[in-house]
C-alpha cells in the first residue's frame, strides 16, 4: 500500500528515525526550558505565574484540556457534511 | 486639493479604470494604487480634510490622527499585497471588487462622522460579497447571500444609531461614543456584528472559507479589523468589551480543532485573534489600546501570509479539508516555509511579529490585575499555537502523505508571501517600527528574559502536547463534517420555524376564512328563511290577529297600570 508515485523519493520526514529525532529533540527542549525556571528570576504579576514550572504545566493541560473538550464537542455538534445542503 | 484626497476614495476612484486596462497593465495600475494611496498618507500632517455641509453638520472625509494612520498604513500594505497574490487572476470583477473594498475600509477609518462611516461601511459590504460570489459555486452563492444580510443589517444598525444620537446630541461626530444612549447601544451592536462578537460570529466562518483563493486573503484584512478600528475609536474602556473578548479568544479554537477545511480552521483562529483586540479596547489603557492597534497591525499580516499559503494550497489542489492532504512540502516547499513563518507569528514565537503585539495585551491586562482575564488569554495563546501554529501547516504539509504533487505556488504568489512573511519576522526582530507608529507614546519592552521564558514554555508544551496525544492516536481524527455553530439558529431552526410558522399560519388561515364563510353563508340563509318568498316575516297575516294582538296588549297595559 504505497500511494506515492514511485517518482519520488521517500523524503527525509518520510523515515521513522527522523521523526523519533524531531519528537525527542521537543522533549528535550521542554525540559531544558523548565529547567531554566530555576536560573531566570521571573518578574511575576500574579502569584500563580511565580510558581515554578507554571507556564509549562498550564500550556500542557491547557492544550490537553482543548483537544479533549473538542473531542466531546464533535459527538454534539457533529452533522453530515451536506446537512445544510439537504 | 488633490493632496488632501483621502486613501480610500483614491482606491475606490482608481478601481474604475480596471475593466478597461489591459492585462499587464491592470496589474501594474493594481498594484499602483495603494501605493500612491500610502504616498499620499505618509506626506499629509495630521488633521481634518475633506470637509462638506451636510444637512447643517460639517462631514469630515479625512480624518488623520495617530489612531486613524497606523490602521491606514496596515490596510494600504494590505490592499497591495492582496493585489499582488491576486495578479494572475483574469477575471475584472474580483480585482475591482477587491479595490473598491479596501478603498471604503480606508474611508471608513478616515470617516470623522457617523454620517461617512455609515456610507463606508454599507460600501465595505456591497463591494466584498462579490469576493464571495467568484468563487461561482452554489455554496458560494449562498453564504454570499447570508453574508450580504448580515453585513448590511449591521449597517442598518449603525444608520439607526447615528439618527438616534443625532437626535439626541444633535452632533453627528465619530467620537467616544459610550453606551450611555439608546443610540450608543445600536451603534455598539453594529460594530460587534462587524467584528464578530459571540453569537454574532458565524458570518465569518460561514463566509470567507466560500470565498476564491484570493478572495479570503483581502476579505481577511479589512472587515473585522476596521470594526476593531470602530470599537477603539467609540468604545474604548467599555468594560464589558473585556468579558466579550475573553470569550471570543476561547470559543472558537474548539472549533478550530475540529473543523476539518484549513480555511475554516484559519476563520476560527481569526475570530479567536480578534478577541484580544477587543480585550485591549475593553482595558482602555494606553498599553492596552497601542497593543490593540499593534496587534490589528502584525494579525493583518500574518493571516493574510496563512490564508495565502492556504489559497495557493487551493489553487493548485483544489480543496484545503485536511481529510485531503498531506506531503504537500515536498513540491511546495517555499509555500511552506511561508506557511510556517504566518504560523509562527500567530503563534506568538518570540522573534515573529505575534509575540511583540500579543504581549502588549496580556501585559496591560495583567497591570489592571484581570487575573481570570489573562488566565483566558494564556489559555486561547495555548490553543491558537494549537490549531493555526500546528495544525494547519502540519495537515496541510505533512502528517501522512496524500501522494499529491502540486506544483509550487505561481510566482506573484510567492513574491506576495515572501514579502508578507518578511514584515512579520521584520517586525518580530525589530518591533520599535512598528511601536513608533502606534497611537499612543510606547514605554513597553516585549524581550525581557522572564516574557520569553513564559512564552516559549507555554508553547513548547502546547506542542508536546499535540505530539503526545498524536503518537498516542488520541488526537481526534479529521473527517468530513458539519459542525453546528450558531449559524444553526437560523440556518435550521429559522428555517424550520419559518416553515414551521407558514404551516401553522395556513391552517389558521383555513380556520379562519372557512368559518367567516361559514357564518355568512348561515347569514344568508336565515336571511332567506326570515325574508324569502316564503319566509317567517315575509308571510301576509290576516288583521283580525293583529287586532286580537292590540287587544291583549291593552288589556295587560291596564291590569299593570291597575296595580
Amino acid at each position: 500500500m504505497n500511494d506515492r508515485p514511485h517518482d519520488q523519493k521517500p523524503g527525509w520526514l518520510d523515515r521513522r528515525e527522523n521523526v523519533r529525532l524531531i519528537a525527542r529533540t521537543l522533549y528535550a527542549a521542554c525540559a531544558v526550558v523548565l529547567l531554566l525556571d530555576f536560573v531566570i528570576h521571573r518578574h511575576a504579576d500574579f502569584e500563580t505565574d511565580a510558581t515554578w514550572g507554571f507556564y509549562g504545566i498550564y500550556g500542557f493541560v491547557g492544550s490537553v484540556f482543548l483537544v479533549m473538550a473538542a473531542k466531546q464537542m464533535r459527538r454534539i455538534l457533529r452533522r453530515p457534511e451536506d446537512y445544510y445542503d439537504r | 486639493m488633490i493632496a488632501e484626497l483621502s486613501p480610500g476614495l483614491l482606491l475606490i476612484a482608481g478601481a474604475v479604470l480596471v475593466p478597461v486596462l489591459p492585462f499587464v497593465l491592470r496589474g501594474v495600475w493594481i498594484l499602483a494604487l495603494p501605493v500612491a494611496g500610502m504616498a499620499l498618507l505618509l506626506t499629509l500632517p495630521a488633521g481634518d480634510y475633506g470637509q462638506v455641509e451636510f444637512l447643517g453638520q460639517t462631514l469630515t472625509l479625512l480624518r488623520l490622527d495617530a489612531l486613524s494612520r497606523v490602521f491606514g498604513i496596515i490596510f494600504l500594505i494590505a490592499a497591495f499585497l492582496g493585489g499582488l497574490f491576486a495578479l494572475h487572476v483574469r477575471a475584472a470583477t474580483e480585482h475591482v471588487s477587491a479595490l473598491v473594498y479596501a478603498g471604503a475600509s480606508l474611508g471608513a477609518v478616515f470617516a470623522g462622522d457617523l454620517v461617512s462611516l455609515f456610507v463606508f461601511w454599507e460600501l465595505t459590504a456591497i463591494a466584498s460579497v462579490f469576493l464571495i460570489w467568484s468563487r461561482g459555486t452554489e455554496r458560494a452563492w449562498k453564504a454570499g447571500l447570508r453574508y450580504l444580510v448580515i453585513q448590511v443589517g449591521s449597517g442598518v444598525l449603525l444608520l439607526a444609531g447615528l439618527l438616534e444620537r443625532w437626535a439626541e446630541t444633535g452632533s453627528v461626530e465619530f467620537g467616544h461614543i459610550g453606551l450611555d444612549g439608546p443610540g450608543g447601544v445600536l451603534i455598539f451592536l453594529a460594530f460587534g456584528i462587524k467584528c464578530a462578537f459571540p453569537l454574532l460570529h458565524n458570518w465569518l466562518q460561514d463566509a470567507y472559507p466560500e470565498a476564491t483563493p484570493t478572495g479570503t486573503v483581502i476579505l481577511s484584512a479589512f472587515t473585522t479589523k476596521l470594526a476593531v478600528y470602530a470599537l477603539a475609536r467609540g468604545f474604548a474602556g467599555t468594560e464589558c468589551l473585556i468579558w466579550i473578548g475573553a470569550a471570543m479568544t476561547a470559543f472558537p479554537i474548539f472549533y478550530a480543532v475540529i473543523e476539518n477545511d484549513l480555511r475554516r480552521v484559519l476563520a476560527y483562529s481569526l475570530n479567536n485573534q480578534l478577541g484580544f483586540m477587543v480585550v485591549g479596547v475593553g482595558i482602555g489603557t494606553e498599553l492596552a489600546l497601542n497593543g490593540t492597534a499593534a496587534h490589528a497591525f502584525t494579525h493583518i499580516l500574518y493571516k493574510a501570509l496563512l490564508f495565502m499559503s492556504m489559497g495557493a494550497v487551493l489553487y493548485r489542489v483544489g480543496t484545503t479539508d485536511a481529510t485531503e492532504l498531506g506531503g504537500l512540502h515536498k513540491t511546495m516547499p517555499l509555500t511552506t516555509g511561508f506557511c510556517i513563518v504566518g504560523a509562527a507569528s500567530i503563534s506568538a514565537f518570540p522573534l515573529f511579529s505575534g509575540f511583540v503585539s500579543k504581549s502588549m495585551i496580556l501585559s496591560a491586562a495583567t497591570y489592571e490585575g484581570h487575573f481570570w482575564i489573562w488566565l483566558v488569554l494564556l489559555f486561547a495563546s495555548a490553543g491558537v499555537f494549537h490549531h493555526s501554529g500546528i495544525k494547519i501547516p502540519f495537515f496541510a504539509f505533512f502528517a501522512h502523505d496524500s501522494g499529491k504533487r502540486p506544483k509550487e505556488a505561481p510566482l506573484n504568489m510567492l513574491v506576495a508571501m515572501a514579502i508578507a512573511a518578511v514584515l512579520c519576522v521584520g517586525i518580530g526582530v525589530w518591533p520599535s517600527a512598528l511601536y513608533a507608529i502606534l497611537p499612543f507614546a510606547v514605554d513597553y519592552l516585549p524581550y525581557t528574559d522572564s516574557h520569553v521564558l513564559s512564552q516559549v514554555q507555554l508553547l513548547l508544551f502546547s506542542a508536546l502536547a499535540f505530539t503526545v496525544l498524536l503518537r498516542t492516536g488520541v488526537y481526534p481524527p479529521e473527517m468530513h463534517a458539519t459542525n453546528l455553530d450558531s449559524d444553526w439558529l437560523y440556518r435550521r431552526v429559522g428555517r424550520e420555524v419559518l416553515h414551521g410558522t407558514y404551516a401553522i399560519a395556513r391552517q389558521v388561515d383555513n380556520a379562519v376564512r372557512g368559518s367567516a364563510v361559514r357564518r355568512i353563508e348561515r347569514f344568508l340563509y336565515g336571511l332567506y328563511r326570515h325574508h324569502g318568498p316564503s319566509g317567517f316575516l315575509a308571510r301576509s297575516w290576516p288583521t283580525g290577529s293583529m287586532v286580537l294582538w292590540v287587544a291583549v296588549l291593552l288589556t295587560a297595559y291596564l291590569v299593570l297600570f291597575d296595580l
